[in-house]
């Protein structure tokens, strides 16, 4: 977590030992919400602060649960119901959530870089959950322990992300740790929505989504966001779920055993079918199960008062 | 191994150990009992404990883990370490009566952290306690109720007990 080492505001950059050794705690932490107490006192007394800008259901459930299972305070704050709606700039809600004192921010937010700017007011860490078209660092953390549950090594993986990748931090992310990891990564996706930049992480690039499915281990499908639909980057819904979403004809073409992945929320019959998205190859609700443990590393991580050896 | 010396000998923990089985389930001989070894130095005790008890009394004793490191009482300072290991307690304990093992009593704060690991399973009967060497030096009011001996050395000295082949011995070396 470099310059940032009590940060975490994405996944470029940092060290590939360091993040397996995050996945390794993740493992144990997974355990503890498996247990009839789902508690443990390792953060008593520290407090984290979500801010979460933009909505969200499942990462800041995820994160308030991950924070108050290590019983930690965790106090939740929205963009639509704060004084950012009376004009505060995103500074000075920092620095007044930092005349708090809080351990942890958390940070969602729809600028690119928000929670790298937010560390010149705060002494806290800040953790990105998620900054525009940057990255989603967590959600690739837990994608990352979910393929390591179902396959248990990244050496020869096929990971295909199919969809909307220009405007996705999720796949952001997940290209960089997946291929940090020693996966093969091939990403798929109308032409309009593909960025050139990726090509140079060693990451292939298709237009269509059958030959990014050829013989996948694990097939990973975005989120299309309704906005982006019906103007010049995107035809109907319906087009595009033709062309782009996952079926079963699809899916038959990557290995028997591959397994289907979505960060959720999912727009059915739009990137991902019913059948499919509910099949027994489908580890979508894993991947929900995993963020808790996977946020609940990050967060213990970073309370730590030391860096790691 | 030069500055390293042995200050219980195997054949005494072995012994030690026997008599501790015996004390076990003199205590309540008709009951069950489980046993829950602290990672990572209770663990193989309480394995040998288990075994020693089983063939007194021809009955299989159930063995759990507790891995303490995130109660520690310093938890939230300490290093995370890539090392912590799940807690494993495979059986209810509600109601039963457990016995807490590890190697070295110190300070008191890992039995502490233990028991609060343990009552996150639920609430036992009661707990009792045994370790293989005493070393005093408490900083918290816990006392084992089963002890194999207890070893007189200077704070400048670190205890620890090793095994190899299912044999222990307590040694002592020089604190870094």
């Amino acid at each position: 977590m470099s310059d940032e080492r009590r940060h975490l505001l994405q996944i470029e950059g940092q060290k590939t030992e360091e993040l397996v050794q995050l996945l390794d705690v993740a493992e144990t932490f997974f355990q503890i919400s498996r247990r009839a107490v789902k508690k443990v006192p390792t953060l008593r007394g520290k407090t984290v602060i979500n801010m979460f800008f933009e909505a969200s259901t499942r990462t800041r459930t995820s994160f308030e649960l991950a924070g108050k299972r290590l019983s930690a305070d965790v106090i939740n704050f929205s963009g639509s119901t704060s004084s950012t709606k009376k004009g505060e700039t995103l500074r000075d809600t920092i620095a007044t959530m930092e005349a708090m004192h809080p351990d942890v921010l958390v940070i969602r937010h729809g600028a690119s870089g928000a929670p790298h700017h937010a560390t010149n007011y705060t002494k806290a860490a800040v953790v990105n959950a998620g900054d525009g078209m940057h990255e989603h660092p967590t959600q690739a953390l837990l994608d990352a322990f979910t393929i390591r549950q179902q396959k248990k090594t990244f050496e020869g993986l096929r990971i295909a992300i199919c969809g909307d990748i220009a405007h996705s931090r999720v796949a952001r992310s997940n290209a960089h740790l997946l291929t940090m990891l020693g996966a093969e990564v091939v990403m798929a996706g109308p032409g309009t929505l593909m960025p050139v930049e990726l090509e140079a992480l060693g990451v292939k690039v298709h237009n269509r989504v059958e030959p990014a499915l050829e013989g996948a281990d694990v097939a990973m499908m975005l989120r299309i966001q309704q906005e982006r639909l019906g103007g010049a980057l995107l035809p109907s819904t319906r087009e595009y779920a033709r062309q782009f979403g996952l079926n079963r004809e699809r899916l038959a073409l990557a290995k028997d055993d591959c397994t289907v992945m979505h960060p959720g929320p999912i727009n059915r019959g739009v990137e991902i079918n019913p059948d499919v998205a509910d099949g027994d190859r489908s580890v979508i609700l894993d991947q929900v199960e995993a963020g808790v443990a996977v946020r609940m590393a990050v967060l213990w991580q970073l309370c730590a008062e030391e860096p790691l050896p | 191994m030069g500055d390293r010396d042995v200050l219980v000998a195997p054949d005494a923990v072995a012994e030690g150990l026997e008599r501790i089985a015996k004390e076990i389930i003199d205590r309540e001989p008709d009951d069950e009992v489980f046993l829950v070894g602290i990672r990572r130095g209770g663990e193989p005790v309480a394995q040998h404990l288990a075994r020693a008890i089983g063939r007194r009394t021809g009955r299989i004793v159930k063995v759990g883990l507790v891995d303490i490191t995130l109660y520690r009482d310093d938890a939230a300072t300490a290093l995370p370490s890539p090392r912590i290991g799940p807690s494993h307690v495979p059986f209810a304990i509600e109601r039963q009566r457990v016995v807490l093992v590890d190697d070295v009593l110190y300070t008191g704060r890992t039995i502490r952290a233990a028991l609060d690991a343990l009552l996150d399973f639920g609430r036992p009967r009661r707990i009792e306690l045994c370790v293989i060497a005493d070393r005093g030096g408490r900083e918290l009011p816990i006392q084992p109720d089963y002890l194999v001996a207890k070893t007189d050395v200077d704070d400048g000295q670190r205890v620890e007990v090793t095994v190899s082949d299912e044999r222990f011995q307590v040694v002592s070396t020089p604190k870094k």
